[in-house]
């Protein structure tokens, strides 16, 4: 389990709102971890400065994930990261509209970031802006839909032998 | 001198034209040649010298991700079985214990107990693949059918346990789907007993071995600032010299009573990998003895799952007695029990790195998203950067050692 630091939680926040004042929406401290939303125009130097700023060394990505909020037409990314100094975790969000749904890469802070953005893009859509090679990873090339998101159907659709209003879906 | 010989080209200086280089494109795979899975490199030749890879992925892509989205939690378990499958049980507790995390379920110390049992085995048993297999590459058979016979053993040991082999889908939510039977632990002791013998016998055969050193020290090597930024985890980060361990920076299942060594080696190549692995095998032999002594100091020798209806199918004898069990197991097996709202994310030491889900339920009956964080689909982006400048032998080599499982890899 993950230890909940209050003082170093209020820290990361502290210093991010010192920077980046009008930048951050909300930050709360979940079940886990703390979770900071971002807007998304700073989202890389957000990234760049958890990284870099000597008290907080946010040093490893541990994963970065695609979300899509039917409800607000937006598409989200998720980056989890890690301060193995502090042994820390925090998980940072950032969305944009689905109609333009570009964020800049993290490809540039971390190299990791660099399939898990295409597996994204691949799978919700996401357009990082600045990423050196955006394309499809585990999907086929001609693939034209992006499968994750909400609104793609999981099984298929012509099929009248399942009911799902009898299994409460 | 003979006449009518022209001599005007004599003294001219013959220039040297650099002709470019003729590179030869080379297609390794689709399969890779252990069959480790559907692998492909498309690899630009200089000779036996590699001068660029560009790795192709996604030929067993299965779409967990989005079958997850539909299906009740317990359903879940077989899917992460297919993930890293050489240790499938250490996916299924990962599993289990993200949704308890969510669910808030406190699981009791003999759960916890029986749990490292298992996940040690398994992370025993696909070392043994691992390590085996890096002989295998580097041209060295015998040692590959003496430990496979042990993996073997293992896999009797989950047979007992569960009643299957490879993708085990091993426990529930909340714990154990019924006790260890009396062959389980008597095949455990037997293991404990009979099993560090075999891996010194490999060991001897391998690790001071002149061809073996020849083909495995240096090659791959991996400066740890970069394997950070890559995001290695697992054996392969603690080769390079950094010794985190999920086990030990974030504890779960009562990991912290247990006292073990996280082995770490120097320069990250195919041999530290290697020893890592090594040592990690007889840290777990140690854990699997720690957990023993401890279950058999617990007066508890019956419980092995959390008291939480929610999750845990009740007796047969009370569903076919007992109305509200009966509700119970109807409710439970058509995945129609209540899911707080709420994410999280979770992570366990698997056999080959960090391993993750992040959970987010919307209150459904089930997740409205689940993500793995897959290690080796993390790690494997920085083998261009390893092989670069190898030799093709040398890269075979390199990605044995990197434990790279295609399950994994494409989800």
């Amino acid at each position: 389990m993950f230890q909940i630091i209050p003082e170093r939680n209020e820290l990361v926040v502290a210093k991010l709102i010192s920077q980046f004042s009008g930048s951050i929406e909300l930050h709360e401290v979940m079940a886990d971890m703390l979770c900071i939303t971002v807007q998304k125009d700073v989202i890389q130097e957000v990234l760049f400065f958890l990284r870099d700023d000597d008290q907080l060394q946010y040093n490893f990505l541990t994963t970065l994930c695609g979300m899509h909020y039917p409800a607000t037409e937006e598409l989200g990314v998720v980056y989890h990261l890690h301060s193995f100094v502090n042994n820390h975790r925090i998980r940072i969000k950032t969305s944009a509209p689905v109609a333009d749904p570009r964020i800049s890469t993290a490809t540039s802070v971390w190299p990791s970031a660099n399939w898990q953005e295409r597996e994204t893009y691949d799978f919700f859509g996401i357009l990082f802006e600045g990423h050196p090679n955006l394309t499809r990873i585990l999907n086929v090339d001609d693939m034209v839909d992006f499968p994750l998101r909400k609104d793609f159907p999981l099984e298929d659709q012509t099929r009248d032998d399942k009911d799902d209003s009898y299994f409460g879906r | 001198m003979a006449k009518g010989v022209n001599t005007d080209y004599w003294d001219k200086d013959i220039v040297k034209t650099e002709e470019p280089k003729e590179y030869n494109t080379l297609n390794v795979g689709p399969t890779h040649p252990a069959t480790h899975g559907v692998f492909q490199n498309v690899m630009l030749m200089d000779g036996e010298f590699i001068v660029s890879t560009e790795q192709t992925i996604g030929y067993i892509h299965r779409a967990f991700e989005k079958i997850a989205e539909r299906r009740p939690f317990y359903q879940i378990t077989p899917l992460t079985d297919r993930l890293n499958y050489c240790s499938a049980p250490i996916n299924n507790m990962g599993w289990h214990m993200t949704v308890e995390k969510l669910l808030g379920i406190e699981t009791p110390k003999r759960v916890d107990y029986l749990r490292i049992v298992v996940m040690e085995l398994a992370r025993i048993a696909d070392h043994i693949i691992c390590n085996s297999v890096i002989g295998v590459d580097s041209g060295a058979l015998t040692g590959f059918t003496y430990l496979f016979q042990n993996r073997e053993f293992i896999y009797e040991i989950y047979e007992e346990i569960c009643g299957s082999r490879l993708t085990t889908n091993m426990g529930r939510i909340g714990g154990f789907e019924r006790n260890f039977s009396p062959k389980v632990w008597e095949k455990i002791r037997y293991f404990l007993k009979t099993f560090p013998g075999k891996l010194q016998e490999f060991e001897t055969l391998l690790a001071r071995n002149r061809i073996f050193m020849d083909r495995t020290v240096d090659v791959g090597p991996f400066p740890l600032d970069r394997a950070l930024s890559y995001g290695f985890t697992g054996p392969n980060l603690r080769a390079c010299g950094l010794d985190y361990d999920v086990r030990v920076n974030n504890p779960y299942c009562s990991y912290e009573e247990f006292d073990f060594i996280i082995p770490v080696g120097q320069s990250g190549d195919t041999y530290d990998r290697f020893m890592v692995r090594q040592e990690e095998m007889k840290q777990s032999m140690s854990i699997i003895q720690q957990a023993l002594d401890k279950l058999d100091k617990l007066e508890d020798k019956e419980t092995y799952y959390a008291t939480d209806p929610r999750f845990v199918l009740p007796p047969k004898e009370k569903v076919y007695n007992n109305m509200e069990a009966l509700i119970w197991h109807f409710k439970i097996v058509m995945g129609e029990t209540d899911i707080p709202a709420g994410e999280v994310y979770h992570c366990v030491e698997g056999a080959n790195g960090e391993l993750g889900y992040y959970l987010v339920s919307d209150g459904g009956r089930t997740a409205s998203r689940l993500h793995f964080r897959r290690p080796c689909f993390i790690y494997y982006q920085a083998y261009p950067e390893m092989v670069e400048g190898t030799m093709l032998s040398d890269a075979i080599l390199t990605m044995s050692s990197m434990n790279v499982i295609a399950g994994e890899l494409d989800a």
